[in-house]
């Protein structure tokens, strides 16, 4: 019980909310590695995913790069890039990029091919050419998946970007590898708690993003029973 | 359609495979969570290639002296293991005097060997462990700049910081900031302020190396034994007031794995260990990338141990 | 240039004679990382199908039971392991909590989802012919769920392989200790081959799994990757 009372009293204690080690600056700095590192892992996968689906090619890939993904050892990655590359953000952000590229690589994938063969036909009915099928069409209706595919990647990136501690960087992480160093049990936790809560908000705001930017024609026509369940079984 | 039954069978097999596995002794998996037998001796180590070495020169000799030897190396940073000697998931360490006293209690502040030899006895005492014979041998935590650091700033002596500091970046373990030998020793026995800025990094490892080499810190922790101070032509800053507590190489184990033949086998080789031999070693497995063992083998040879 | 990394990278990648030599360690790690993965999986499974089928019975613990499983995978796993410490020690006991605690976050998902996407009409039909609660378990929900909880298992499966490896940092590690090694003596060579073998046995484990799921569900095409 001592501990539970040590990890609030280190939570509420001012002195963590202020200075370079504080919370908000290691929070900030946590966010800023995964932002990136999503922004670039999307950078990189969206285009790959789409044009996976629109064509179809690669198809076998593409749906199994998740769990291929998932076969990386993000630890062995960090550390290689560090012994190669040395100290920096470099070997974090590629060790996260890696992590985050495969779900939105399957998921953009996903979505593109379940649109609804009539829809599309319809569409080039219509006298819509390849491209524009893919950004007035397929996209559009794409939209639930592929956000759900980010938010994924984003939760795990905000999860593990406490490996940049590791190789001595900030971000939360900082509270996990000093707490151990320093025998202060309280504050492993106290990061442990932080992280979760982050990666929990993180989940959150995408969620609502996502509510905000998938079309209200997709989401209002209660969208085919096909994507939603592709939906829930991809996120 | 095919049946899937669960016979009580299989159920039972799989209960009896988790109270195996629970009760704590599976010979399959990596050795260590035997209960301690008095003739088998698990030695462990830290993840420095010092300790490495270290070690499996107590493996060598220990075998040799008939006694059982497992060894458990790289097991993580001192706080994982230390605790794991106290709990007897190892029985030996090669360790420092001064590291371990500080570790032990965190305010001390004995530097001369006999005093640190004299305040850890108790604290190791307390939790059934004992220190062996010392070597004269130190690898004592120091101060490193770049060449060119040094020559920009002119730094040779630990004194030649004040003034200056605030113009640096230091970087080192994270206790630095906190241990009377580290940041607060500076500013007490040398007058020097506060540094620009503290990175938290290891205890001389890869990161402070490479961070110090790409310049994202002016000076950094590291032991004076290491391998990559002349690799990379760092400048050790001296030490012209006392601050460090001495460091010598000193076997710390388990009061009752520690036999008299244990202790005369160990105590063989920390009577032959200089500081200079030991930074030798280092240069073979740091910068020649040879094998801890091999060289730890090879210098046993040498020295008649083997 | 003093960089540290310029030698390194004028080396090769992998130094083969450096594998050569130590075949025995990279067996020993990959036999210890084997035996965490199966072990993990094995507890999770067992802890995990009470928690799945209370969920399925009364379903007012699926919310929370969802909810607390997902919260708690959002707990970075170095964390996990570090809080241990102080109670088992560097003991197996500390990385396998750890690890089962993860699989099992996985895998109570998953087999809740596949019992409950178990068509009513099914369970139904099984309850008008007689079958008793367990024998309408056994013989019909949970073939017809074990497409999904196979899906689940070969995530928790290639997931958990993936942090064997974290428990390098608390002594044991399997691959992992090869990370580490090549870390503190700034040699790429250990993290190459501990990469490759990982991402090798998690493939290895995965395939394996697909084909065991083919085998037990012949009657199901398998659903998405």
């Amino acid at each position: 019980m001592t501990v539970i009372n040590q990890v609030v009293t280190w939570l509420t204690d001012p002195a963590q909310w202020s200075g370079p080690d504080g919370i908000p600056v290691r929070t900030l700095q946590h966010l800023y590695y995964s932002l990136l590192a999503t922004a670039i892992a999307a950078a990189i996968a969206l285009p790959i995913g789409v044009f996976i689906g629109h064509t179809g090619r690669g198809a076998l890939i593409a749906v199994n790069l998740t769990n291929l993904g998932r076969a990386i050892p993000t630890l062995g990655i960090i550390i290689l890039v560090f012994t190669l590359a040395g100290f920096g953000i470099v070997p974090v952000l590629v060790a996260l990029v890696a992590l985050a590229v495969p779900p939105i690589v399957t998921n953009s994938y996903i979505g593109v091919r379940s649109v609804d063969r009539d829809v599309r036909e319809a569409a080039e009915g219509m006298g819509m050419r390849g491209r524009q099928v893919l950004w007035q069409v397929e996209l559009p209706v794409a939209m639930p998946l592929i956000m759900a595919g980010i938010r994924t990647s984003a939760v795990q990136v905000v999860a593990t970007a406490t490996l940049a501690a590791f190789v001595g960087l900030g971000g939360l992480g900082r509270y996990l590898i000093d707490g151990l160093s320093q025998r202060d049990l309280a504050q492993v936790v106290g990061g442990a708690i932080l992280v979760a809560v982050l990666a929990l908000l993180t989940e959150l705001v995408l969620g609502r993003v996502q509510a905000l930017v998938v079309s209200p024609g997709v989401a209002g026509r209660g969208a085919d029973a096909a994507v939603r369940a592709k939906v829930e079984k991809a996120a | 359609m095919r049946r899937i039954r669960l016979g009580s069978a299989a159920v039972a097999a799989c209960l009896a495979l988790l109270l195996a596995a629970c009760g704590g002794g599976n010979d399959a998996l990596e050795g260590g969570t035997q209960p301690n037998e008095q003739s088998t001796v698990t030695v462990g180590s830290t993840n420095f290639s010092e300790q490495l070495i270290l070690a499996q020169m107590y493996a060598a000799v220990l075998e040799k002296a008939g006694v059982k030897v497992d060894t458990r190396l790289n097991l993580g940073a001192r706080e994982v293991v230390f605790p794991a000697l106290e709990k007897g998931d190892i029985d030996l360490l090669p360790e420092y005097n001064g590291s371990v006293l500080s570790f032990l209690d965190p305010k001390a502040t004995q530097t001369t060997s006999e005093e640190v030899n004299t305040a850890l006895a108790p604290l190791l005492d307390a939790k059934s462990l004992v220190a062996l014979d010392e070597s004269p041998a130190e690898d004592k935590d120091g101060w490193a700049v770049t060449k060119e650091t040094a020559d920009k700033y002119g730094l040779a002596k630990l004194s030649d910081l004040k003034g200056k500091a605030g113009q640096l970046v230091v970087g080192g373990p994270p206790e630095l900031k906190t241990r009377p030998a580290g940041l607060p020793g500076l500013k007490k026995v040398y007058g020097i302020e506060d540094f620009k800025e503290f990175k938290s990094l290891d205890a001389g490892g890869p990161l402070t190396t490479s961070a110090l080499n790409k310049g994202d810190i002016d000076v950094g922790r590291v032991f004076t034994t290491q391998g990559a101070i002349a690799a990379n032509n760092w400048v050790l800053l001296e030490e012209d007031k006392p601050l460090e507590p001495a460091q010598n190489i000193v076997p710390i184990g388990r009061k009752d794995a520690m036999t008299d033949q244990v202790k005369q086998a160990l105590n063989a080789i920390s009577a032959k260990i200089t500081t200079e031999e030991l930074t030798k070693l280092n240069k073979l497995v740091d910068v020649d990338k040879e094998d801890p063992e091999k060289v730890a083998n090879d210098w046993l040879t040498q020295q008649g141990l083997l | 240039m003093t960089d540290s990394a310029a030698p390194v990278l004028a080396a090769e990648l992998i130094r083969w004679e450096w594998v050569g030599r130590h075949l025995d360690d990279i067996r020993d790690a990959l036999v210890q990382h084997v035996e965490l993965t199966g072990l993990a999986l094995l507890f999770g499974l067992l802890l995990a199908f009470p928690l799945a089928l209370s969920a399925v019975q009364w379903p007012r613990l699926y919310g929370p039971i969802l909810g607390v499983t997902g919260v708690l995978f959002t707990i970075p796993s170095l964390a996990l392991f570090i809080l241990l410490i102080p109670f088992t020690g560097l003991q197996i006991q500390t990385a396998l909590i750890g690890l089962t605690i993860y699989t099992l976050l996985i895998l109570v998902r998953n087999i809740v989802e596949g019992l409950r996407g178990v068509d009513n009409d099914v369970r139904e039909a099984a309850q008008a012919m007689g079958y008793t609660r367990a024998r309408q378990l056994f013989q019909v929900e949970l073939p017809l769920a074990l497409p999904v909880i196979i899906a689940g298992v070969r995530i928790a499966t290639v997931t958990t392989i993936g942090l064997v490896t974290v428990t390098a940092l608390i002594g044991w590690g399997g691959l992992g200790q090869l990370f580490i090694e090549g870390f503190t003596l700034n040699f790429s060579t250990p993290i190459v081959v501990g990469i490759v073998l990982s991402a090798l046995l998690a493939f290895t484990a995965d395939l394996l799994l697909v084909g065991l799921q083919h085998r037990l569900t012949p009657w199901a095409r398998s659903g998405g990757g």
